[in-house]
């Protein structure tokens, strides 16, 4: 009897770790704060339930004139990847690529920024379908859209949250909410392909963070696909966004598709979603995943410890968990 | 295989809220004797005093330093440690197998007084999944909300939550009693052997599911019944003790007990023993 709780509890152990992974986010509703550098703290909190990668999804203050796109050519690449490292000069190849796809498609390049070899920031004027415009973007060999949006400033990278804060100059980035991953990898390699958070492509502004395992995910991926949805990844997190994207696509709103997603994604999960004036929480119908929440007048700040909440409040504060099957939104 | 005896103090056991059955034979498990109680020691326990209280600041210490320090302090004859900004770290106040008063002024993470036999706790804040997981004996109090497993595979002692609790509470829970003032989330009692948990709000889906034993009084809406969990007569001495526990808990005395369901195993999986000699044998 008891034989059946160890295993359970056994089943979760790997290479002497718990498999997890750490999801924070938080939303201040009146004003803006230095958003990168507390979502760095939080993160940096739950390194323990995820070493591999570390990701970033900010709502910034941008002046909402233009579309922010960050974009990567190539990979970073760690244990377990299938992606391999490559050369500068390589990279420089599939950035002109990039820069004529852009040029073709209309799109004006107001400011860039390359951040590393292989990830860029840019700044470009453009009103067309940004489905359309994606294909064209990642049609260029290895280059994928981390995100695209008038707010949405995506950063992911192998490392812990202060490496890549740090590697990205994320704690001078200031916004109203966020939401980030430490991610230890178990369905698929250690890459930034793999890691979260993903792009609700091809929504501007729509990112999902996750903690758990799909079950359904092939059935689900290949039923998206067949709708013209696309997947970067192998990571079954990417199905979250994607599924997301693919109700709002059909007038769902957010809050609807989240519900939605309590049947239709089997497995254990709790996941965060964010767009451009919300941010969201959902946990699976068998709360297997763990969430610990704040909330006051202006501020939600959850994470999957509360030691996340803990390194920006660490005041006595009340907190809790939500419960199973529990989605909730909140707006700026 | 060990061969199940029932001992003449049976009353006296199970008045205690312990099950009476004495095993005999090759075993390394060993149950509840009353007569023994006074004479139980464990090696490396202290003798406190309550009156001796000190304070403990762990803001600035890992867990593994933290809890060292309370046993230093248990050693030095304090029965009454104070810990001052737990702040949500994981594992806190874990392994005590001594008398002491042990009080959190704060919230803990994970883990929190895990494994304990005989402490008094009480926690002034929340705490995080699996707070007093295989507690042996003592009594530990959450004056706020609690994470999921809360109670996970508790032996016995009284595990009390003025608040709400997550998923999964007292899941594979072998003894003692589980008391939430407030609402319980899906699975609660998922698996529970022995023992008895008390939810005074309203409980999510799947309650008791699989248990084999024990008892769920439910004082709010059910979500739904899990597997073999089904509903009894509440009887005049199930009222008496939930009164009895309720004010001993301090959550509300005045809590109309008589308006509770209660939920029993319905025994239909009731495989278990069937199985146990098998798997028994193959392990020795």
């Amino acid at each position: 009897m008891g034989s059946r709780y160890l295993f359970g509890l056994f089943a979760v152990v790997k290479k002497g770790n718990i498999i997890m992974c750490g999801i924070a986010g938080l939303i201040h509703k009146d004003k803006s704060v230095n958003i990168g550098s507390e979502l760095q703290s939080m993160l940096q909190a739950l390194k323990h339930r995820g070493p591999d990668s570390t990701g970033y999804a900010l709502y910034a203050d941008n002046d909402g004139q233009n579309f922010i796109m960050r974009f990567k050519v190539g990979e970073n690449v760690g244990e377990g990847s299938n992606a391999v490292n490559e050369e500068t000069s390589v990279y420089d190849k599939r950035k002109k690529i990039v820069d004529k796809n852009l040029s073709d498609l209309g799109a004006i390049i107001v400011k860039e920024e390359r951040l590393t070899p292989y990830s860029f920031r840019y700044e470009i004027k453009y009103d067309k379908d940004l489905m359309e415009f994606s294909k064209k973007i990642e049609s260029a060999e290895m280059t994928e859209i981390l995100s695209i949006g008038k707010s949405l400033e995506l950063i992911k990278d192998i490392g812990d949250a202060k490496e890549v804060c740090d590697r990205y100059n994320l704690d001078k980035i200031t916004g109203t909410h966020g939401i980030g991953h430490a991610r230890m990898a178990t369905e698929s390699g250690v890459d930034i392909k793999s890691a979260h958070p993903f792009w609700g492509y091809p929504f501007s502004d729509v990112s999902v963070v996750h903690n758990g395992q799909l079950t359904n995910y092939w059935n689900n991926r290949r039923a998206l696909e067949n709708k013209g949805m696309r997947f970067m990844s192998e990571c079954d997190s990417e199905l979250i966004a994607v599924y997301l994207a693919e109700k709002m696509r059909n007038d769902a709103t957010l809050e609807e598709g989240m519900k939605d997603s309590l049947k239709g994604l089997d497995g254990v999960f709790t996941y965060f979603v964010a767009t451009k004036d919300s941010l969201g929480m959902a946990k699976d119908t068998m709360a297997a995943k763990p969430l610990v929440l704040y909330e006051s007048d202006n501020l939600v700040a959850m994470g999957s410890e509360e030691i996340a909440i803990r390194s920006i409040l660490p005041q006595e504060i009340d907190t809790y968990d939500p419960f199973d099957g529990e989605v909730k939104v909140w707006q700026i | 295989m060990a061969n199940l005896k029932t001992t003449e103090k049976k009353s006296k056991a199970q008045s205690m809220g312990m099950h009476s059955e004495v095993l005999t034979g090759r075993t390394q498990q060993k149950f509840f004797n009353p007569d023994e109680a006074e004479n139980f020691y464990y090696f490396g326990t202290y003798e406190v005093d309550f009156n001796k209280r000190t304070e403990l600041d762990v803001k600035n210490m890992e867990a593994p330093e933290a809890n060292k320090k309370i046993d230093s302090l248990m050693s030095e004859g304090y029965g009454t440690i104070v810990i001052k900004n737990p702040q949500g770290k994981h594992s806190l106040g874990v392994g005590i197998l001594n008398k002491l008063n042990l009080i959190f002024e704060g919230s803990l993470g994970y883990f929190g007084v895990g494994s304990c036999d005989g402490p008094s706790v009480r926690i002034n804040g929340r705490v995080g999944w699996s707070c007093a997981q295989n507690l042996m004996a003592g009594k530990v109090v959450v004056e706020k909300n609690a994470g999921s497993s809360f109670g996970a595979a508790i032996r016995g002692g009284d595990l009390i939550c003025k608040g709400s609790v997550g998923a999964r509470t007292g899941i594979d829970m072998k003894g003692g009693t589980i008391i939430v003032g407030g609402d319980a989330g899906a699975f609660t009692g998922f698996m529970m052997q022995r023992g008895r948990i008390i939810v005074l709000g309203d409980v999510g889906i799947n309650l008791g599911d699989s248990m084999y034993d024990g008892n769920i009084f439910i004082g709010g809406k059910i979500g739904s019944f899990g597997s073999d969990a089904v509903t009894s007569d509440l009887t005049s001495s199930d009222k008496d003790w939930l009164k009895r526990k309720l004010k001993v808990a301090e959550i509300d005395e005045n809590f109309d007990v008589s308006k509770m369901t209660k939920i029993v195993a319905g025994k239909k999986l009731w495989n278990y023993d069937n199985l146990e000699p098998t798997e028994k044998k193959g392990a020795i």
